[in-house]
């Protein structure tokens, strides 16, 4: 059953991409038939993989046209199968979105192509999760990097987009070559290519190899996820991407790093060395913490977006982090709980970025424009999308009742429960781990209010903003789609729990659900003897009935005594937008706080005729300085393009030099490569 | 169930009643340090009755953001109150919720609050809503670290469990993890409810105002509601500090004769504490806004040694 719903999905993804393909003469047509395959192929992926979850043994297809080096072999068992849930539920709510976003398209780009690809990339990601010998990974790997790569430079007339194009494809590439070796050298001591060889097998090297792996590994999978300091593709190539790829890039492209990492961390390898936890866990604060104040300076809403999803996986980190310390000293439950914060906050960030990024994609297409300074006031002009944006902001600030307060809570409870776990000063990092998840947790909050306030409320800022329209029928079901799964994950954590326990059984041999769930159901806790417990329905339920019961009725009698009044404008010719807070005043607290890491640099410049205090026009620049552009990859460029230039010598393009290359690596290769 | 239900009530009632009280008592304290007459304790009532009767102004660009916002703010609150340990250590809704979700509670408030502020338009509510959000944001770590230290102690983060080890050890507060902690959260809850060296909560229309600039355009019963949130928080930190580091008085559950004296103490403790404030606002002035991550920064030094001094002894 589910390898015929699995396999049929993949069947309606490729059939998808065919025809939209074919049909890119007609752009309603290949438009339709792209959005429906993709909407049919995720929901038969997302029936097959819930099965898959609870199914007590993994579900194993060898496709028939393989060949021993090279084995089509998929393997659902409960950890693929989660992240294929995460990929089939968001892949629905933007295919659902895309019905209406590329209508805008239709006449002037080649929907066929687009159609292509987007199933193209579907379908690689189902299998990246599910492939289970190495070639059939790297093939998947690439081919969803070479979608992921023609969607974002869709728009490739820009400069912009070309660029971005080029660098996540340099990035990418750099990683995968990281991630062969690695995979290269468990081949070569288990003997086999297939993942299910590989099993604690990294345990087994010698300490040095198995350093050796988990750091590539670890970076190789990290270029994919955003980690810094490899992150510097992301903030570019998810901006520039049509706002539906941008969903899915963030949303799941980049949890296909988590996945790997998870597949190396928690099934690779057995219990690890403790530094390799702390590595991990250090790196996902560094990580969350940069990604938030980067993103609190920028005014582009989606690059702004884009950082997130960097702090965001940071987060995620954080609980790998954790989970792998704890398993290194001994505390498998704790391990499980650390583990599932982590995984929780993967499926969360889906929903909420994803809702995020198809929301930014609603304004932006409305207002032709991403920098927030020239929006405003949407929430009267776009009321659901508006509603929309607020839940996934409310979401993704960690904020209760919804569902990314119930993973931070959750790692929260592992970075407290894991103090008591050592007696050495390593135990000192949990506790500041901690506090620096709550100062990552405010930031974005403090973002938040900004991303939210600036392009929403108050006045419109530009002509455009003041004739934005409200998104098509099909782009808010998908937002509402989205929106509803942060409200569901919120307030169902309790049962949501017991999808972890396949996954925690299958890589760390406990099941946490039946300690976490407390009051029957009610509330929960992390499953620590005293631990704490949290109920967000509970509070839902009480926020729900106040409001009924008291907010409802006293502010319908309180109308009558309300009249509109214009906002207090100190005595000038009326308010107007030019009054009000911009996206860049509002964050020029922290950027002085933080000036430091950021080195800003301003620039302004005033007009007058008479005297410097009646200046007729003014111009301000602002701008941070790009640490890691500047400081780690330009020399690195630099250093990248003389060695080429090195090589230029023994380029000659002589024909009898080249045959001579090829007749020295030939002798070599006889000599040591060929073992008896 | 049904006890639980009457414990919320009473701890409800003395929320909505105590906070202002407790606002009265720190201004007329005040007015009393600087040899002024004040306008007594129950001033804060007669303001609400005053604000719940009037009509208001709600700003014309302003949209339903603005009119929803006093109502999480002040139900976040409240919600956030009912999971603190008042008069027992058995807090009424300490199973929805503890240490974590408080603070997220009333980061929940903070959040729309600050957006409000944006909604109308004005430049002061911008402004006052970016200073909020810096500042609390900057208080957070320094108030995690605090809530580990304790939360260390009683193994967990549920307020029910960390009251409850702390009562019957009247003399811990001494141990040097405790004082630091304490002396942390002391720190954030002056930044938190905006008094004086942070903000001034006696000012309107200056520029240096933080929460007063953010709520700039309310008026009538939504003003009454902010006004009177604004105070239930700052009664919830201050219950929050006294009975997690220094449970004297402070009863395991909630029955019998034991709920009179909890109260009574919380009482007599609260009104030490609001001296305290008392003391600290009128020695010092109004930090420079730039001069506030410094505070906050010693604040997050004294967390990290309450933390480190956890196992030194």
């Amino acid at each position: 059953m589910i390898t015929v719903l699995f396999l049929s999905g993949i069947l309606v993804w490729l059939v998808g991409a065919v025809a939209s393909l074919a049909l890119w003469k007609n752009p309603v047509a290949a438009r339709r038939a792209a959005c429906a395959s993709a909407l049919v192929g995720s929901l038969l992926d997302l029936a097959g993989s819930a099965a898959a979850i609870f199914s007590r043994s993994p579900a194993l297809i060898d496709l028939p046209f393989g060949n021993p080096i090279l084995s089509w072999s998929i393997r659902i068992d409960p950890l693929s199968a989660y992240f294929n849930v995460t990929l089939a539920v968001l892949a629905a709510a933007v295919s659902l979105y895309s019905f209406g976003y590329l209508r805008e398209m239709e006449g002037r780009r080649n929907l066929g192509a687009f159609g292509f690809f987007l199933n193209l990339l579907l379908l690689s990601l189902a299998l990246v999760f599910t492939a289970s010998n190495v070639f059939f990974f790297l093939v998947a790997w690439e081919v969803m990097a070479l979608s992921a790569f023609c969607l974002v430079s869709f728009e490739h007339e820009k400069e912009e987009a070309r660029k971005a194009g080029v660098l996540f494809l340099v990035m990418s590439h750099a990683g995968t070559g990281l991630l062969l070796i690695a995979f290269l050298m468990l081949a070569t001591a288990g003997g086999s290519l297939d993942f299910v060889g590989f099993h604690l097998l990294a345990s087994s090297l010698p300490p040095l190899q198995q350093g050796a792996v988990f750091l590539l590994f670890l970076f190789g999978f990290g270029v994919k996820a955003g980690l810094v300091p490899v992150h510097i593709w992301l903030p570019e190539a998810h901006p520039v991407a049509p706002s539906n790829v941008s969903a899915l890039m963030s949303g799941i492209v980049i949890k296909t790093g988590i996945y790997g990492m998870a597949r190396v961390f928690f099934d690779f390898y057995g219990p690890p060395p403790l530094w390799m936890g702390t590595v991990v866990l250090a790196l996902g604060v560094v990580s969350a913490l940069l990604g938030v104040l980067y993103a609190l300076m920028e005014h582009d809403l989606k690059r702004l977006l884009a950082w997130h999803s960097i702090e965001n996986i940071g987060i995620i980190l954080m609980g790998f982090g954790a989970a792998l310390m704890f398993r290194s000293l001994g505390q498998p439950n704790l391990a499980a709980l650390a583990l599932i914060a982590g995984l929780y906050h993967t499926f969360n960030h889906a929903t909420f970025k994803g809702l995020l990024f198809l929301g930014a994609g609603s304004v932006v297409q409305s207002t032709h424009t991403r920098n927030m300074e020239k929006m405003g006031g949407l929430i009267r002009l776009m009321p659901v999308t508006a509603i929309c944006f607020l839940v996934g902001a409310v979401a993704i600030s960690g904020l209760p009742p919804l569902n990314g307060f119930v993973s931070e809570w959750l790692t929260y409870q592992a970075l407290l429960a894991g103090f008591g776990t050592t007696q050495s000063l390593t135990r000192l990092m949990f506790p500041i781990a901690g506090s620096l998840l709550a100062l990552t947790a405010a930031l974005a909050a403090a973002c938040f209010v900004k991303a939210f306030a600036i392009p929403f409320l108050a006045l419109p800022r530009s002509e455009q903003a003041s004739e934005a329209r409200e998104a098509t029928p099909t782009m808010l079901a998908g937002m509402a789609v989205l929106a509803m799964g942060c409200v569901a994950l919120g307030l169902g954590a309790t049962w949501l729990v017991r999808v972890f326990d396949p996954v925690t059984q299958q890589t760390l041999g406990v099941s946490a659900s039946s300690a976490m769930i407390a009051a029957r159901g009610l509330a929960l806790s992390p499953g620590t003897p005293h631990g704490g417990t949290i109920s967000t329905l509970g509070i839902a339920l009480i926020f729900a009935f106040a409001g009924a019961a008291f907010a409802i009725p006293l502010a319908w009698r309180w109308r009558r005594r309300s009249v509109k009044g214009p906002t207090w404008d100190c005595g000038l010719p009326g308010l107007t937008a030019d009054n009000e807070y911009t996206a860049t005043a509002f964050s020029k607290a922290l950027r002085l706080i933080f000036s430091a890491l950021y080195r800003p640099r301003r620039e302004i410049q005033a007009e007058y005729e008479v005297s410097p205090y009646y200046p007729s026009a003014i111009r301000f620049e602002s701008e941070i300085e790009p640490t890691f552009e500047k400081h780690l990859y330009e020399p690195l460029r630099q250093r990248v393009m003389a060695a080429a230039r090195h090589m230029r010598a023994i380029q000659a393009g002589s024909i009898n030099a080249y045959l001579a290359y090829i007749f020295i690596t030939l002798i070599l290769l006889l000599l040591f490569g060929v073992r008896p | 169930m049904m006890e639980r239900i009457l414990e919320s009530m009473v701890q409800l009632f003395l929320l909505l009643v105590l906070a202002p009280m407790v606002t009265g008592a720190i201004r007329t304290l005040k007015a009393r340090l600087q040899t002024r007459r004040g306008p007594g304790v129950f001033q804060p009532y007669r303001d609400l009755v005053k604000l719940f009767r009037k009509g208001m102004v709600i700003p014309d660009t302003a949209s339903w953001i603005f009119a929803a916002t006093p109502w999480i703010v002040f139900f976040s609150a409240i919600l956030a109150g009912l999971m603190i340990p008042m008069v027992a250590a058995d807090a009424p809704l300490g199973l929805f919720g503890g240490a974590l979700a408080v603070i997220y509670l009333l980061g929940l408030g903070r959040f729309f609050l600050a957006l409000s502020g944006l909604d109308t338009g004005s430049s002061f509510g911008g402004l006052g809503s970016s200073r909020e959000m810096t500042i609390s944001a900057l208080a957070e770590p320094a108030m995690m670290l605090a809530i580990f230290t304790v939360a260390i102690g009683a193994g967990s983060t549920g307020l029910t469990e960390i009251a409850g080890a702390a009562i019957g050890q009247n003399w811990r507060f001494l141990a040097p993890a405790q004082m630091f902690a304490f002396a942390a959260l002391a720190l954030v809850l002056i930044a938190e409810t905006g008094r004086i060296p942070v903000d001034n909560p006696a000012t309107h229309l200056e520029l240096t105002m933080i929460h007063e600039a953010m709520i700039l355009e309310y008026s009538g019963p939504y003003l009454a509601l902010v006004e009177w949130a604004a105070s239930i928080k700052q009664l919830v930190m201050m219950t929050l500090l006294i009975n997690c580091f220094w449970p004297v008085g402070l009863q395991h559950t909630w029955f019998g004769f034991g709920a009179l004296i909890g109260i009574g103490w919380l009482l007599s403790k609260l009104l030490l504490l609001s001296s305290a404030i008392v003391l600290v606002e009128t020695v010092n002035a109004k930090m420079r806004l730039f001069r506030v991550p410094e505070l906050l920064a010693v604040a997050f030094t004294l967390g990290s040694l309450a933390l480190v001094s956890t196992f030194l002894f």
